[in-house]
């Protein structure tokens, strides 16, 4: 306790280390200890799991299938993230376009992400743009939203002070429109991480021959639960990686200024 | 003269369809380095007025000239301080500056306005005096050939008041330009304007047009206040007999 306070106080950042730490510490114990109570083969304890994990990092098809899969996350979410942002920002502008869209991005919103991915590996075939295409779809009404309801908040007051003092277009994209829009940005960009390595999961047991997806679906027809679970894990870490990485120096960004 | 107004009528859509006339027949001119107070209780279109004036509501019958014929310039003070909150005061006035303006510009601007210290301070840890002198200091450091002020001192108390109108005309001073002030408060008119215009209420016009006399101009304080007050007492008797 008193190493972990001190090196959270040596971070001076992030007070709240400790009782995460101890958190995920406990987590992990429970699970230890209800696995080997149960003693089966299909819920295999937390120290095996991750021996497994670390077995196939070194010396298995791990990493590679975790490149695979990430680079498919990387351009689902950089596609959906651009197209959604645009899109939103137009709908929340405009309201003459929010009325003739809305519905559509109704239809977008609740077609079961498992219908547009077989439709599009039917329609265009089980290539790698079919895949990243039909996760960005997937992920492209959420932002929509949401972003949307950032622009409709923007501060006109704000808008019109640039007008007034004839800031150009860039300038005030960049330094007056988006700012106000980082929080819904940042918002949907979390949901959107969590979401996409989902949904990308799912497209690669359907229809790839690589990737975390297709490798767990190979444990599951053996029956390896250890080997799903290693392989779950490492990608759950890796996306916690990019959240502390990524996300919260975002946060971070987007908080200047706020009392 | 470098500007003049002359609005015929500027209305607003009302929810039930019609239109409400918010400004009718509204005419006068602005000279070079001339400070104009237009007073007017609030809601009666001095707000509308200034947006006409600066371009950013071109939906109004009539015709705002200016004397070299295009819009000058034009630095704004809001009624609110309009600061963008992720920028620091610094940054807020360097994001309005013209490319090709030196670089100390901000420097000045603020130091003008007595916050040079606050210089690296986000809008969010000032007082609200504060937040509007850095607009004011925005407003002149694009060097502008207009001011454009809308109630900028509204809701701070008499002293701040009153410090903030001083801090104004040492900006002014430096570099006088003409400038237009809306309030609703007569003192704070007499003691910053060469000339007070009264709005009536809807449709707003000119009611009056009255120079403030050349000894009185811009002392504040014991001299504006007379006035004001011979202002009133010349208003209550052209209003007894009626």
């Amino acid at each position: 306790m008193i190493a972990s306070d001190r090196a959270a106080g040596v971070r001076g950042t992030n007070p709240a280390l400790p009782v995460r730490l101890t958190s995920l510490a406990a987590f992990l114990i429970l699970w230890e200890i209800v696995a080997r109570l149960a003693d089966t083969r299909v819920f295999p304890p937390a120290s095996r799991v991750i021996a497994r994990m670390w077995s196939e990092a070194v010396s298995g098809p791990l990493p590679l299938d975790l490149v695979i899969t990430l680079g498919r996350v990387a351009a689902a979410f950089a596609i959906a993230m651009v197209l959604g942002t645009a899109v939103g920002l137009a709908m929340g502008s405009w309201r003459k376009l929010d009325l003739l869209f809305d519905s559509w991005l109704t239809v977008l919103l609740n077609l079961p992400a498992l219908v547009l991915i077989v439709l599009i590996y039917i329609w265009f075939g089980l290539t790698e743009a079919a895949i990243v295409f039909a996760v960005a779809l997937n992920k492209l009404p959420t932002t929509a939203i949401i972003v949307r309801e950032g622009a409709r908040s923007v501060d006109r007051g704000l808008v019109e002070m640039a007008e007034s003092f004839r800031i150009g277009t860039w300038p005030r994209m960049r330094h007056v429109l988006l700012p106000q829009l980082y929080p819904y940005m940042i918002a949907a960009a979390r949901s959107g991480l969590a979401l996409i390595w989902k949904i990308v999961l799912v497209a690669e047991i359907l229809g790839r021959g690589s990737g975390i997806g297709f490798r767990i679906q190979v444990y599951f027809q053996l029956f390896d639960v250890t080997g799903i679970l290693a392989y779950s894990l490492a990608f759950i870490l890796v996306v916690q990686l990019i959240e502390w990485g990524a996300l919260q120096p975002l946060d971070r960004l987007a908080a200047r200024g706020r009392p | 003269m470098i500007l003049s107004v002359d609005i015929e009528k500027k209305t607003f859509p009302t929810p039930d369809g019609g239109e409400r006339i918010v400004l009718e027949g509204l005419r006068f001119s602005l000279a070079e380095r001339e400070i104009v107070a237009i007073v007017g209780p609030s809601g009666c279109g001095k707000t509308t007025l200034l947006k006409l004036i600066g371009g950013l509501d071109p939906h109004f019958q009539g015709r705002i000239a200016w004397g070299n014929g295009r819009l000058p310039r034009v630095g704004t003070v809001f009624q609110e301080p309009r600061l963008l909150p992720w920028r620091t005061v610094r940054q807020n006035v360097e994001l309005v500056l013209p490319a090709d303006f030196p670089a100390g510009a901000t420097e000045q601007a603020l130091e003008a306005v007595g916050l040079s210290n606050q210089r690296d301070a986000y809008p969010a840890q000032l007082s609200l005096g504060m937040a509007r002198r850095v607009a004011i200091a925005r407003a002149f450091a694009i060097e502008p050939e207009i001011v454009l002020m809308d109630e900028p001192f509204v809701s701070l108390d008499a002293s701040t008041a009153e410090q903030s109108r001083g801090v104004l005309l040492a900006a002014w001073n430096r570099r006088p330009t003409a400038a237009l002030l809306v309030t609703h408060d007569l003192v704070e008119a007499a003691s910053l304007a060469d000339r007070i215009l009264t709005l009536s209420v809807g449709p707003a016009r000119i009611a009056s047009d009255v120079p403030v006399p050349t000894e009185l101009r811009r002392k504040g304080g014991e001299a504006a206040a007379h006035f004001v007050a011979a202002l009133r007492e010349a208003a209550g008797k052209r209003a007894a007999p009626a």
